[in-house]
């Protein structure tokens, strides 16, 4: 009976594609986890109603968000996010001037500290907005970023 | 040609107080210009220290500076240096490697660029790089972008606080020659908006054009190779230099020319005593 | 042989543990064009980026071609110390993965 089990175990992953090393198919379950609704929604408010249930996080400010007030090049703007609140389980960071604001999002693990420091394209001027999700509730805190157009092919 | 050139703009460049504006480019010596670039640069930009220039805008610009400080933490340059060690490190097709040409290792920014008496050129550390590849049966790499730019990052590394040093050799007609071509390009206006490099980086450094803020010429070299964000990699000077005539709307040199490699040993002197620091990010 | 994309630096301060790493990747968002065709590059672009220390999941950030180039990370966590391992790997929509492991120092 196990042996049967174990056989039908092999044949059903190598179908989904298994991985064999790096850098080829991975089983269509791992990449079907990506939020494509969210990531693909072309407002802060739509991305947000997918990715957390909740397009209208409350302000907090006890989310940090250090970002330059303007940007030198879109293409790179450093941002960080510190959230003080208590049982912060993901922080997820938008750029509202983008064509798809969530840019992206975090599960905290066990241990994990409310903090969070990545580097995002800023499509235009807009602002970097920060959400926090903790003990079942959604924070938010939002910073302005100028983008500019440089005049040395910037 | 080139004194008419420099004398012509200088009529028409009436910069008060800019003595650098008002001379020709055999008027001075390349010790009288060394003083005369750092002297205008320091007063122009008060309470930088001279080796700070390194860093270019983000010496003087305090706003761009917090972003570039957290680029720079952990730079997008980074494995590229790691590259660049694993070329030095690789034997070519005959079994010698790159440290049978620099036998005293990769730490070679100091050396260049340099006048080159017996062949009567200024040599470039790229130029050096592939005619030690060529010279060991290899294929000399593209001068931009690309191979190059990691194995010059590697060096660049190995480099870092190395004091910039370029000799204009006394007595060598030829040498100075070099070094006053490369400054009568520097001053030289071009293309269809006709600046010159000095237009926007002695005359209007620091100041705005759009939204960018115009770097010093004091320090420009040190920090090459540079990962530009807008290049998304690495990018050699004469990269540079090239992307720079295009802005202007000029034709641009060949990287590696006779008129860039002039213009990057006027440029590197003008730097001596600053501290080499690349590779470097910049927007 | 295939270098890692991944460089990790993991520090360990009074219990907490300072995780940076910089992932070598183009992070096409599949909405830039080629200048020289006109026709748009493929979206190429890291969606996952999974961390451990010691076995357990400790972070796990999901993202789009918004990111930037070679995406830089950084985060904190407690419950790992000075020698243990951590393990960070990530998955692109293409298919494409790669993981590398590093010491807390």
């Amino acid at each position: 009976m196990k042996e049967l089990n174990r056989r039908l175990f092999l044949k059903s992953s190598l179908a989904a594609g298994a991985v064999t090393g790096t850098g080829l198919l991975l089983p269509k379950a791992v990449l079907a986890k990506w939020p494509a609704n969210a990531f693909h929604s072309s407002t802060p408010d739509e991305a947000l109603e997918k990715l957390l249930g909740n397009a209208h996080p409350v302000e907090s400010g006890a989310i940090k968000i250090k970002a330059p007030d303007i940007a030198e090049n879109g293409a790179v703007v450093p941002v960080s996010v510190t959230s003080g609140i208590s049982g912060t389980e993901s922080i997820s960071i938008l750029s509202t001037g983008n064509p798809t604001p969530l840019l992206f999002s975090a599960k905290l693990g066990p241990g994990a500290k409310g903090f969070v420091s990545t580097r995002i394209k800023m499509a235009k001027t807009g602002k970097v907005v920060a959400v926090v999700k903790a003990n079942g509730k959604v924070y938010q805190a939002s910073k302005a970023v100028k983008v500019t157009i440089g005049g040395c092919g910037g | 040609m080139k004194k008419q050139t420099v004398a012509a703009l200088t009529a028409g460049l009436l910069i008060a107080g800019s003595a650098l504006a008002n001379h020709k480019a055999t008027d001075s010596t390349p010790a009288e210009d060394l003083k005369l670039y750092r002297d205008y640069f320091m007063k122009k930009f008060p309470g930088v220290p001279l080796n700070e220039f390194q860093n270019g805008v983000y010496a003087i610009d305090k706003v761009s500076r917090d972003s570039w400080e957290a680029i720079e933490e952990f730079p997008p340059y980074e494995p590229m240096i790691e590259d660049g060690e694993e070329m030095w490190n690789t034997p070519f097709k005959n079994g010698k490697t790159y440290a049978d040409c620099f036998p005293d290792g990769p730490a070679q920014r100091k050396n260049y660029p340099h006048w080159d008496a017996k062949r009567g050129m200024v040599v470039t550390l790229p130029m050096a790089v592939n005619e030690c590849r060529v010279k060991n049966g290899e294929k000399p790499l593209k001068w931009a972008k690309g191979p190059i730019t990691r194995i010059l990052a590697y060096m660049a590394y190995e480099s870092r606080g190395q004091k910039t040093n370029v000799v204009i050799p006394e007595g060598d007609a030829a040498a100075l020659a070099a070094y006053n071509d490369g400054k009568s390009f520097y001053f030289a206006r071009r293309g269809q908006l006709n600046f010159s490099c000095a237009s926007c980086h002695v005359e209007s450094a620091g100041q705005h054009i759009r939204a960018d803020i115009l770097s010093p010429a004091l320090g420009q070299t040190t920090g090459w190779p540079v990962y530009r964000s807008k290049w998304g990699e690495l990018g050699t000077l004469h990269r540079r230099f090239k992307g720079c005539n295009k802005q202007v709307r000029a034709r641009p040199f060949k990287p590696q020319g006779r008129q860039y490699r002039n213009l990057e040993y006027f440029l590197t002197h003008m730097s001596n005593g600053i501290e080499f620091n690349g590779p470097s990010a910049r927007k | 042989m295939a270098k890692s994309s991944i460089k990790i630096r993991a520090k360990e301060k009074g219990g907490v543990v300072t995780l940076k790493t910089l992932i070598t990747h183009p992070m096409e968002s599949g909405l830039r064009k080629n200048k020289k065709t006109g026709k748009l590059i493929p979206a190429h672009f890291i969606e996952e980026v999974t961390c451990e220390a010691n076995g357990k999941k400790v972070f796990v950030a999901e993202m789009s071609g918004g990111v930037s180039k070679n995406p830089y990370l950084s985060f904190k966590f407690t419950g790992a110390h000075k020698g243990d391992e951590v393990k960070l790997s990530w998955v692109d929509n293409q298919g494409g993965s790669d993981s590398a492991t590093a010491k807390i120092r």
